[in-house]
């Protein structure tokens, strides 16, 4: 068969109307937000809290998943519309608020374009005025302790951890060194001002001059450790 | 005229063909379905229904789940270059183990249903048929209640009545307490139902079902007893975890169906014992189809469809029948190091005298001596013996100034000084990332089949995977014992086991010690046999166990036969050959504890894992589904 103009004009329009958008444009509005008490933003541990946000109205209930990062901070891209945000039960060193029906307590967001929302939530403890120093390639860190609930619900110091890691992700999981870290146990701590811990930095491989370290605070009975911020110690 | 006849014919002939009475024309009954009254009429083809249904039996563990379903939980290290996430990984997800096959019950539930409905068997061919379906019910129910706790409880096949109300098919999940209590009362109906067979171990039998109710009492009591030390796991319905009070009366029946078994009462089953070689007989053990010790397995036949690639996949690479294809599965050291020395104690492998010099052996098989015959059973140690064949595993050359030589492969020679240019590592390694060989400097022996050509893709092993065997019965009967406080008895029960063992020194239990004692003698005993993640979840362990700490030396060779030791990364215990001429340990061998570097994770069991996540699509379908603790 010869090669005809018709021919080509069909297969033009074929190429032309295959060119057609069929995809939904993908989410745009922004919500993030972090974890925060009276302002003051709460440290976890990475990939461990994890938070639900469920679009109530459709058929079929099921979350997006994500989980905090270790300074608290979360973000997802949605779609604009009506959402319920909740952290599952039995996750995070805090108290979130437990509804009468032994259902956890959910806050509603608007998502109207991007949107910044910080979640407050009430910590059993925080690790406050974390110093860390370095004298030759051992790290030292001093640091307090506050008790913020205080009443019926108050729970007891497990143990507190110094994690020492060669990248911002420092926890249990991540960090240097092998057994156990360097630690106090709750019954040890008398006073809950200036508390010391200190951790001998191996040989990191590549070599670098710098570690990153953080105090992690295991609460009784809780699973998820409370931490204070991030900091970088160059080594001597 | 001639037209009119030819059409009037043909119009006469589509008359009267359409006179076909209209049943007779559509109701042709389908060739390719049989119906139910056709097949519950002919006990064979309920044999044949019933086969499927046994197939279907969900194993944790199994030989044609595919090898890594052995890998896990630091018992062992992975050496295949996809599968090295088992050690890379910081933990499970929180769905991890679970299951939710309802469609399954629902073909049990049809299939008692439909053979207590049959008209032509007898009694006695409908008894075994409907005990048989019962006991494969209350054993998946076993596997969804030891990985998801209370699930709902469905007896009877579920129809739906097309009035656009799901509300009656969606059933709220049954406490956890009542999915064991369901458990046990259909052992003890069914029990009574099915012939004494010492000699059936692919069907149900009465001591099947007995070894089914003993474990699963036992579960649930440990659940009851220890689930106390994790507040957390437990729903306020009961849907996860069971009160501490009902402890006593769960180890109690636990107890009466071990006993049952060990009295003869369901068959004479006894440990196996028929080889002179303690390490033989144990391996032996796994590989005799008519062992007196094996209670309910799932059976394999060669050159008759269902095979498995266990051997395949994991046999030694020197010794492999398919060039390739070999050495994935490496026990760790951590596992070997606890099978203890034959007067009962516990103690790392001597690889340093006191003074930190290392300890020289002649054979590496020396390293070994002396130690509970099973650690040879189960692990295929350096230098053993498989096929008439000896493993060749070393890391390298240890020369006298403490230098090491040592190569990327077995064929690839290195420059020793005075010997030339020689092999310096082992045919079946260990190197690092060298898959398909051992990375911890052991093979598998459990299960390991010396069946000429068993190695072979094509023929595949027909080794069969023992489910329920007289020792875990004994051991059931210790815990049970031990945990209402009959030390004695207890004690009588774990020697026999510990006894064929080689271990003759009989173990005293106690208050103090009993607990540490039955987690140790469980995990040698059924190393790799599918016990380690629900013995340690239902003990409450799983979290101290896999804590999440990566490892040093001091912390693998410390605190052995420990109950709660740390065990979050596998390690090998490396061989190499000392080459100093003129020295007295010249061409001995030096051991040395070593993290396969492809470990870089560490183990986390978190709390959200004692009970797998249920899916976001069975809770949307049935909003009654309570979800688990952690979700």
């Amino acid at each position: 068969m010869k090669i005809k103009f018709h021919h080509i004009l069909i297969g033009l329009f074929l190429a032309a109307s295959g060119c057609k958008k069929d995809n939904y444009d993908a989410p745009t509005s922004r919500l993030s937000g972090r974890l925060v008490y009276k302002g003051e933003a709460i440290n976890v541990e990475y990939n461990a809290v994890p938070y639900q946000i469920y679009q109530p109205g459709f058929a079929t209930k099921s979350a997006i998943q994500g989980t905090f990062d270790p300074d608290g901070n979360y973000a997802q891209l949605l779609f604009d519309g009506t959402y319920k945000f909740t952290i599952p039960a039995n996750q995070g060193p805090f108290m979130w608020k437990e509804l009468p029906a032994g259902t956890r307590d959910s806050l509603t967001v608007n998502l109207k374009g991007s949107q910044t929302v910080d979640i407050d939530v009430t910590p059993y403890y925080l690790v406050e005025n974390a110093k860390f120093t370095a004298i030759g390639r051992k790290v030292t860190a001093t640091f307090d302790i506050q008790k913020v609930i205080t009443d019926a619900n108050a729970k007891n110091i497990d143990r507190v951890y110094l994690y020492v890691n060669k990248t911002q992700f420092v926890s249990g999981g991540y960090r240097l060194g092998d057994g156990d870290p360097p630690s106090i146990a709750g019954s040890a701590i008398t006073s809950m001002n200036n508390l010391s811990l200190s951790f001998d930095v191996p040989n990191i491989v590549p070599t670098q001059n710098y570690v990153f370290a953080r105090i992690g605070l295991k609460i009784a009975g809780v699973e998820d450790l409370i931490f204070s911020p991030v900091s970088k110690v160059t080594l001597q | 005229m001639k037209k009119t006849t030819i059409i009037s014919t043909f119009a006469l002939l589509l008359v009267t063909g359409a006179c076909k009475k209209d049943s007779a024309f559509l109701d042709v009954p389908p060739k390719q379905v049989v119906t139910s009254d056709v097949a519950f009429s002919d006990p064979n083809l309920v044999l044949s229904i019933l086969a499927d249904l046994y197939n279907r039996v969900y194993d944790f563990s199994g030989l044609d789940n595919g090898w890594a379903s052995f890998a896990d939980f630091s018992e062992s290290f992975p050496s295949e270059n996809g599968s090295y996430y088992i050690v890379q990984r910081t933990g499970w997800d929180f769905g991890s183990w679970g299951t939710w096959d309802y469609k399954y019950v629902r073909d049990l539930n049809l299939f008692i249903e439909r053979a207590t409905a049959a008209t032509k068997l007898t009694d006695a061919q409908k008894n075994q048929f409907i005990a048989e379906g019962r006991f494969l019910r209350a054993q998946y129910y076993f596997e969804l209640v030891k990985r998801m706790g209370g699930v709902p409880l469905i007896t009877k096949s579920l129809n739906y009545d097309f009035s656009g109300n799901v509300e009656s098919l969606q059933i709220p999940r049954a406490k956890e307490s009542e999915v064991y209590d369901f458990i046990i009362s259909e052992a003890e109906a069914i029990k009574g139902l099915l012939p004494v067979n010492v000699s059936e171990k692919s069907r149900a039998t009465p001591a099947a079902v007995l070894a089914m109710e003993s474990r699963a009492a036992l579960y649930a009591a440990s659940i009851a007893k220890y689930g106390a030390s994790t507040p957390q796991v437990t729903l306020p319905g009961g849907e996860v975890g069971i009160p501490a009070s009902s402890a006593t009366g769960y180890y109690t029946k636990a107890l009466a169906a071990a006993k049952e078994i060990i009295s003869g009462t369901a068959g004479n089953y006894s440990l196996y014992k028929q080889l002179p070689d303690l390490s033989d007989n144990f391996a032996n053990l796994f590989l005799d189809k008519s062992s007196s010790e094996s209670i309910w397995v799932e059976d394999f036949k060669a050159n008759g469809g269902k095979t498995h690639g266990f051997t395949t996949n994991d046999q030694p690479f020197s010794i492999s029948d398919e060039g390739l294809d070999a050495g994935r599965l490496n026990p760790s050291l951590n596992l070997v190091e606890a099978f203890e020395k034959l007067d009962n104690s516990y103690a790392p492998m001597a690889t340093k005298d006191g003074s930190g010099n290392p300890i020289y052996y002649t054979d590496q098989l020396d390293m070994f001596a002396g130690r509970d015959a099973r650690l040879a059973g189960t692990v295929l140690l350096p230098n053993g013996l498989f096929k008439g064949k000896r493993t060749e595993v070393y890391a390298g050359y240890q020369l006298g100034n403490g230098t090491v030589i040592s190569s990327s492969d077995a064929t690839i020679t290195q420059d020793v000084p005075g010997l030339g240019k020689v092999q310096v590592v082992g045919k079946d390694g260990p190197v690092n990332g060298a898959e398909f060989r051992t990375q911890t400097g052991f093979y598998i022996r459990k299960y390991l089949d010396p069946t000429v050509g068993s190695g072979r893709r094509g023929r595949g092993s027909d080794v069969n995977f023992i489910r329920y065997r007289y020792a875990e019965v004994l051991l059931n009967a210790a815990e049970a014992d031990a945990e209402l406080g009959n030390y004695a008895e207890a004690s009588g029960y774990i020697n026999q086991v510990r006894l064929r063992a080689g271990l003759t020194t009989p173990l005293v239990l106690t208050a103090a010690n009993y607990f540490d004692r039955i987690v140790h003698e469980r995990r040698v005993e059924l190393a790799f046999e599918g016990h380690t993640l629900f013995d340690m979840k239902r003990w409450r362990i799983a979290d101290a166990v896999w804590d999440g700490n990566s490892m040093s030396v001091a912390d693998l060779v410390a605190n052995i036969g420990k109950a709660t030791k740390r065990s979050t990364q596998p390690f090998g215990l490396w061989p190499y050959k000392y080459y100093n001429p003129g020295d007295v340990n010249n061409g001995k061998w030096i051991f040395k504890e070593t993290k396969p570097s492809p470990v870089t994770g560490s183990n986390r069991f978190l709390l959200g894992n004692y009970y797998s996540r249920i899916g976001d699509d069975v809770i949307a379908a049935n909003p009654k589904i309570v979800k688990q603790p952690n979700q």
